[in-house]
């Protein structure tokens, strides 16, 4: 239960702490005394990263590319060949004829409406039980097509960083629980549905099915200030989306699991996180049990996951997931991907 | 498209992370204890700015860029009064997926807040009904087009108005020959003697009237009504048949004395903008007026059908 409210809390824009040592297990307790003095050189990372990258470069961030196009795709031509499949948009569709509707456009509907109706609450409830199944922001990072746009802004926005052309000014996280609120007060107060009106999820979602609209300038914008002001602004400081996901997500079975073990601490997954701060327990003595999921606020993209020499963080499917022992365990197993050349190339295009 | 060597990631590190670091080496170095609060105070201000800027900017709907066209957009069939409208709209564009004549579409960010919300340019494309179960309605999924209406005859988008009674051929005693709205038009219509099931265009179906009616001609409510006069309801069912005419030609007599045809508009007017859209004078003699419609509440118009029973 503690450990709900903590990730809560993060979401709201808590900073991580640093566990007291009582509050460590006696197991980890035991391999960070082992892993002290243990240096790591940046030769052996680079590595054990080529070792783990030998078959599976990027693996997660293909298929997850690959999903998060399929679906807007499937919004087009479910519309442009009239088969009916997955017509409306991102805010609210029908798949096969069952009702969806986006969590948070759909609070903003209610709360600026002041009506709960029937259709309305078949399609929350359909998407709900949906991301309560598959991990509530994993929405932001596999469907979201604003996410991917921000994700391809933000590899320009690292380029440039990295010589100095860009900035990277942070804000507190918290200002987006801040957003939050402001949002909803703005809905019931002037009854009208204001996040829409900035939402560059529903913007672009629409645009890429009805056709572009000016409104794709907001979107231009958006992506100018992550690029050189400040990485992923939106997602991390802004998108109410996220927070409604998020508390989605905090009871939900499928999530990223970061097993101790075998890590270096060298903080690759943390480099390229959207949300850094649920791996902040990746650092040296954060880690209170040898295996632990990871905070309500990842999006379950599987960068880290891509990004980790050691294979210390894994998708989970609590229940599901077939666990190897340990003893059998290798330091890197070497994951046997299938590599398919036709989807590789589509993605590198 | 590869991820960044250990090097870059060093410096791209997320620089609240980098810059702690920085200060608790630098701390006892440099500038002493200040430093850190410094970059706090200095956060939290961008913070307040990033909160003040964001929310002002949403606020910007308040303001729809005023354009040369003042009047209220028609919205589908069975919109809710506007400002309910505006709020239960998801903006998701399910009734334009459904609708057959494509006559709804999507408004953008110079609209306010309606960005997103779904409205009809009759002179571009009007609803013709030619879906004959209102689709629209049925496919909102949150009630914006409210679900009390069974009938196209139910529906009150708008009130038609002789807007220019000058410019009216009928008004002017002409009769009209050719292609309504020129070859360049694209907008369709489905005319039931020609393809019951598919809506034609416009310019591939010419008229040659003595009096230009084509307002009436085209009027789907009218052309309901004359079929259930004639007895042949619509889809053989007799709840379809409008309780009232629409619009009809009459002759009128000025204060003047003078004697002309003049469309007369009647109760039984939905709205949907046929009239207006078929007008063939370069502007629009006819136009259907929004704002005519909330004198006469629209949740008021369907509690009274509903009332009536008669759709039982």
């Amino acid at each position: 239960m503690n450990i709900l409210l903590e990730s809560l809390a993060q979401l709201f824009g808590r900073a991580p702490r640093k566990p007291r040592k009582d509050e460590l297990s006696p197991a980890v307790q035991k391999i960070y005394f082992h892993k002290k003095g243990e240096k790591v050189t940046k030769a052996q990372l680079i590595a054990l990263h080529d070792e783990h990258h030998k078959n599976s470069k990027n693996k997660w961030r293909k298929r997850r590319w690959l999903t998060l196009i399929a679906v807007n795709l499937l919004f087009v031509v479910s519309y442009y060949f009239d088969i009916q499949l997955l017509e409306g948009a991102l805010t609210a569709s029908r798949f096969a004829g069952f009702h969806m509707a986006d969590l948070n456009s759909a609070l903003q509907v209610m709360l600026a409406h002041k009506v709960v109706l029937i259709n309305l609450l078949i399609g929350i409830v359909t998407v709900f039980i949906l991301w309560l199944i598959l991990g509530g922001r994993t929405f932001c990072s596999w469907v979201c097509p604003y996410h991917l746009v921000a994700e391809w802004a933000e590899m320009l926005h690292l380029k440039l960083f990295a010589r100095g052309w860009a900035k990277n000014y942070t804000f507190h996280r918290g200002v987006r629980a801040v957003f939050y609120v402001i949002f909803a007060l703005l809905a019931i107060v002037t009854g009208y549905t204001v996040y829409e009106f900035i939402s560059p999820t529903g913007i672009l979602s629409r645009a890429i099915i009805y056709g572009p609209t000016i409104a794709l300038v907001w979107i231009a914008v958006l992506l100018l200030f992550e690029i050189f002001l400040s990485r992923r602004a939106w997602c991390r400081y802004v998108c109410p989306i996220g927070i409604t996901y998020g508390m989605v997500g905090v009871l939900s079975p499928l999530r990223v699991t970061y097993d101790m073990s075998d890590c270096k601490h060298e903080g690759d997954c943390r480099a390229v996180c959207l949300v850094p701060h649920v791996l902040d327990l990746t650092i040296k003595n954060r880690s209170v049990d040898v295996e632990v999921g990871l905070g309500a606020d990842c999006t379950r993209c599987g960068l880290c996951v891509d990004a980790c020499p050691t294979s210390s963080l894994n998708f989970e499917f609590k229940g599901l997931t077939h666990k190897v022992k340990k003893e059998e365990l290798p330091l890197m197993p070497p994951s046997a991907t299938e590599k398919d050349p036709a989807v590789e190339d589509k993605i590198n295009d | 498209m590869t991820n960044p060597t250990p090097e870059t990631q060093e410096q791209s590190v997320d620089t609240s992370k980098s810059e702690k670091k920085k200060t608790v080496k630098n701390k006892t170095i440099t500038r002493g204890p200040g430093r850190r609060a410094q970059q706090a105070r200095r956060q939290f201000l961008r913070t307040v700015a990033l909160a003040t800027g964001v929310t002002s900017i949403s606020l910007l709907g308040f303001m729809p860029i005023p354009s040369d066209a003042k009047r209220q957009k028609l919205r589908p069939p069975g919109a809710l009064l506007e400002d309910d409208y505006l709020s239960s709209c998801i903006k998701c564009g399910q009734c334009v997926q459904v609708c057959p004549v494509n006559a709804v579409k999507l408004a953008d960010i110079d609209s306010g807040y309606g960005l997103g919300t779904a409205y009809i340019d009759a002179r571009e494309q009007a609803c013709d009904f030619s879906c004959d179960g209102l689709q629209c309605v049925l496919a909102c999924p949150t009630g914006s087009l409210t679900h009390t209406l069974d009938y196209t005859h139910d529906t009150r988008m708008g009130f038609a108005v002789l807007d220019k009674p000058k410019i009216c051929l009928a008004v002017a005693g002409q009769g009209f020959k050719g292609i309504a709205r020129g070859a360049e038009y694209n907008g369709v219509l489905r005319y039931e003697e020609i393809d019951r099931w598919n809506p034609i265009q416009l310019k591939d179906h010419p008229y040659d009237v003595e009096i230009c009616d084509l307002c009436v001609q085209a009027c789907p409510i009218e052309q309901r009504y004359n079929q259930c006069k004639d007895g042949k309801y619509p889809s053989g069912d007799k709840n379809q048949c409008p309780p009232e005419r629409a619009i009809g030609l009459e002759l009128i007599e000025e204060k003047n004395g003078v004697r002309h045809m003049k469309p007369v508009i009647y109760d039984g007017c939905v709205g949907c903008g046929v009239c207006e859209m078929i007008c063939p004078t370069a502007e629009p003699a006819i136009i259907i007026d929004y704002n005519k419609l909330t004198k006469r509440p629209l949740s008021e118009q369907y509690l009274i059908k509903a009332k009536k029973g008669g759709h039982s």
